[in-house]
């Protein structure tokens, strides 16, 4: 949180995409509220959320086809709010739920959108075979998209959507539904895409892929509420994390989380990982209240994990009380 | 502009001919369309079922009861004898009219006094029973001349009436007012509108529900270029109907066409702006298909009734009369028929062809107005 405000103020002249305390309200309910971020040009911003926190209603305020209630925005210089048409060129979008045409073929669809985005003749054969290659759904050509598993659409998605070469690309969550395998090769591609100078909007639930992002902006209940590189976040981190390996974590969960000094904590892959204003302290004072069993405790380095569980319990509990 | 429009149109070609639905929807609902009303919608009074009721029972009684059943319009049903059974059978629906001759007619014809008869007819059928009143006149005027002739030749070939006047009528263009041949041709307005209307009124609001509009609409698709692509195909779906229903009045029902047929399909161009703006119009304005479907059927059933389909309009109340201006069907549906059974040509039907015209851009305009290239 400390890193977020150094680099929020201002719309910086490189800015490729820029937020200004946009806000979209559907009725009394705020999904978005007043958000604000840069990202610059070949940069790769992710954008990080629980499911509902508004990082779908953002994407589709920047892409032009949700009108935003209030705040402003840019995407390539064109406001979001009176330029939309303009951005559609610049832009590729892939959205969550898959929306390409079922019962048209891989190559139908690949067809379909380069004939709407007018990719010159001699070029579409060209674009095509490139899609096809990165996706690698050459044996899948003449198949149907309603055929195809999750994995195989997701990347027939990200082609039709980069199939125009824009400069800016929205991809809300790219990989959910992909197996580890796949999804290394889809960000492959998304560095490649970078290398080029293409500026990237991904948002995940993938903590692993946060990492490999150059920026980070986390939204809970529509608002920002930390942004920065993934080196900043974590150095930004408010108190230390002591890591707990032990036999049944879900029953020692409910035990150390009433212990003074414990900010927060969460079930982490066979153990605890819990957040504390002094990690010696706590591993102390556990031992001596729970003596009986046997704990490996350790203070470690906070992952990003650690940074999110902590601050959307935070955020929870400042909203109950 | 072509290349947008030429995508979209191999996208829904494909769609809508990989649906086994749609298919079956442009070519099968066409033709059992067309049967079911050539066969069904048929006004033509014939056989009226009746009960005679002779209480003369004289040669004279039993000649005019004859006479009722030879002109092919009245068919024996029964024969009753008292006011009690006659009743009951109207009732019961099974005569539609009941002639009822009493005693002493035989007596009072030959004495010269004149007699009466009564026809008793079933008027909750108000159309059928005032048909085969009409019928029944006929054939009793026939009896009467024939009776005066005879009377005057009997009486020193002295004539009652010397001359009278003798309505001779003949109906143009359907010579037997046969009634399928003023209804199955308009059974392409009816169907043509149908069709094209509900299937374009799912058009728009499918890709809303199923979500690939959301692809679309980060494009930089025109409005009109997608409003274009969406109807074009529904414009071919029109043509095909119009092709199949006209081969089937022709052919099997032999209604005649007498009318060019370039005319058919130009008008049918006409129509089809008007039936696949409403249905594009309501397609956009819907969120979900349901709700499409409820306005689709909400136009459906005033614009067939106040078409002139089935009810006259000159018969309706004059301020219906000017909501009518504005129904495309209304225009359509005088074409057609025209083109059908009196074989005019644009020198006529300019008026109709324009009105279609203007109510055809004007929705279609509109619809692409209100279609709009975001969400919610
Ligand atoms: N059209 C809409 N009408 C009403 N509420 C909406 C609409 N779209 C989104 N919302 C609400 O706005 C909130 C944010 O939704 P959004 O889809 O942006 O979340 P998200 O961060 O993308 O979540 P997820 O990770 O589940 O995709 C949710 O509570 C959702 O119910
Ligand atoms: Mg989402």
């Amino acid at each position: 949180m400390n890193g977020a405000n150094a680099t929020t103020t201002g719309e910086s002249p490189e800015a490729q995409v820029s937020l200004h305390e946009l806000t979209r309200r559907f009725g009394d309910f705020t999904a978005v509220d007043r958000v604000t971020l840069d990202v610059a040009r070949g940069e790769i911003f992710g954008f990080l959320g629980p499911n509902g926190a508004g990082k779908s209603t953002t994407i589709r305020m920047l892409c032009g086809i949700l009108p935003p209630s209030s705040g402003s925005g840019t995407v390539a210089g064109y406001d979001i709010a009176t330029q939309s048409e303009q951005i559609k060129n610049q832009i590729g979008y892939m959205s969550q739920k898959f929306s390409l045409y079922e019962e048209l073929t891989v190559e139908e669809n690949i067809d379909f959108y380069s004939g709407i985005y007018r990719i010159p003749a001699g070029k579409k054969a060209e674009r095509k075979e490139w899609v096809i290659e990165m996706a690698g759904l050459a044996e899948q050509r003449g198949t149907r998209a309603q055929a195809l598993s999750g994995g195989w659409k997701q990347r027939l998605a990200l082609g039709c959507a980069v199939l125009h070469e824009p400069p800016i690309v929205f991809l809300d969550e790219p990989t959910s539904g992909v197996d580890p395998i796949s999804r290394r090769s889809f960000w492959e591609l998304i560095y490649r895409l970078s290398g080029e100078g293409v500026t990237i909007f991904v948002t995940t639930h993938y903590m692993e892929e946060a990492e490999c992002c150059d920026r980070l902006g986390f939204i809970f209940g529509g608002e920002l509420i930390a942004l920065g590189t993934p080196a900043e976040l974590k150095a930004g981190f408010p108190g230390q994390i002591v890591e707990i390996g032990c036999e049944r974590p879900f029953e020692l969960l409910q035990r150390v989380e009433s212990l003074p000094g414990v900010k927060s904590s969460a079930l982490f892959g066979a153990g605890l990982h819990l957040a504390v204003e002094n990690a010696e302290q706590t591993i102390a004072a556990i031992g001596r209240e729970l003596p009986d069993l046997d704990l490996r405790m350790e203070r470690i380095t906070p992952s990003l994990e650690d940074l999110f569980v902590s601050f959307m319990q935070a955020q929870g509990r400042a909203a109950s009380s | 502009m072509i290349e947008r429009l030429k995508a979209m149109l191999v996208k829904e070609f494909i769609q809508v001919l990989r649906d086994p639905r749609m298919r079956f929807v442009m070519f099968v609902i066409p033709v059992v369309q067309t049967l079911i009303f050539g066969y069904a919608v048929n006004t033509d009074v014939r056989e009226v079922a009746t009960a005679v009721y002779d209480l003369d029972n004289s040669s004279q009684s039993r000649e005019i009861a004859d006479l009722f059943v030879k002109s092919g319009y009245f068919r024996l049903e029964a024969r009753v004898y008292d006011d009690k059974k006659a009743q009951e059978l109207i009732d019961r629906g099974e005569v539609k009219a009941v002639l009822r001759m009493n005693r002493g007619l035989s007596e009072r014809l030959v004495g010269g006094r004149g007699a009466q008869l009564q026809m008793i007819l079933d008027g909750t059928d108000s159309n059928t029973a005032g048909i085969a009143l009409n019928y029944a006149s006929r054939i009793v005027g026939g009896y009467n001349a024939r009776l005066q002739e005879e009377w005057g030749a009997r009486h020193g070939g002295v004539r009652t009436f010397p001359g009278g006047v003798e309505l001779v009528s003949r109906a143009w263009f359907n010579e037997n007012l046969e009634s399928r041949n003023y209804y199955v041709p308009a059974v392409i307005t009816n169907i043509v509108f149908i069709i094209t209307m509900l299937l374009s009124s799912m058009a728009v609001v499918r890709e809303k529900e199923i979500g690939t509009i959301e692809q679309v609409i980060v494009t930089p698709i025109g409005k009109g270029e997608f409003i274009l692509g969406k109807s074009i195909p529904f414009i071919l779906i029109g043509f095909i109907n119009v092709t199949i229903i006209s081969l089937v009045a022709v052919f099997w029902f032999e209604v005649p066409l007498r009318g060019s047929i370039p005319l058919l399909y130009l008008a049918t161009a006409l129509f089809l702006m008007s039936s696949l703006g409403i249905g594009l119009l309501i397609s956009t304005i819907s969120r979900t298909q349901q709700q499409a479907m409820m306005s689709a059927f909400f136009v459906l059933f005033p614009a067939i009734l106040l078409s002139g389909f089935a009810f006259p309009i000159e018969s309706m109340p004059q301020i219906v009369q000017w909501f009518t201006l504005v129904n495309p069907m209304r225009f359509f549906l005088v074409i057609i028929r025209a083109i059908f059974q009196k074989g005019v040509g644009v020198d006529i039907l300019w008026p109709q062809m324009a009105a279609l015209l203007l109510i055809g851009v004007t929705i279609l305009s509109t619809a692409v107005l209100r279609f709009k290239k975001t969400l919610g």
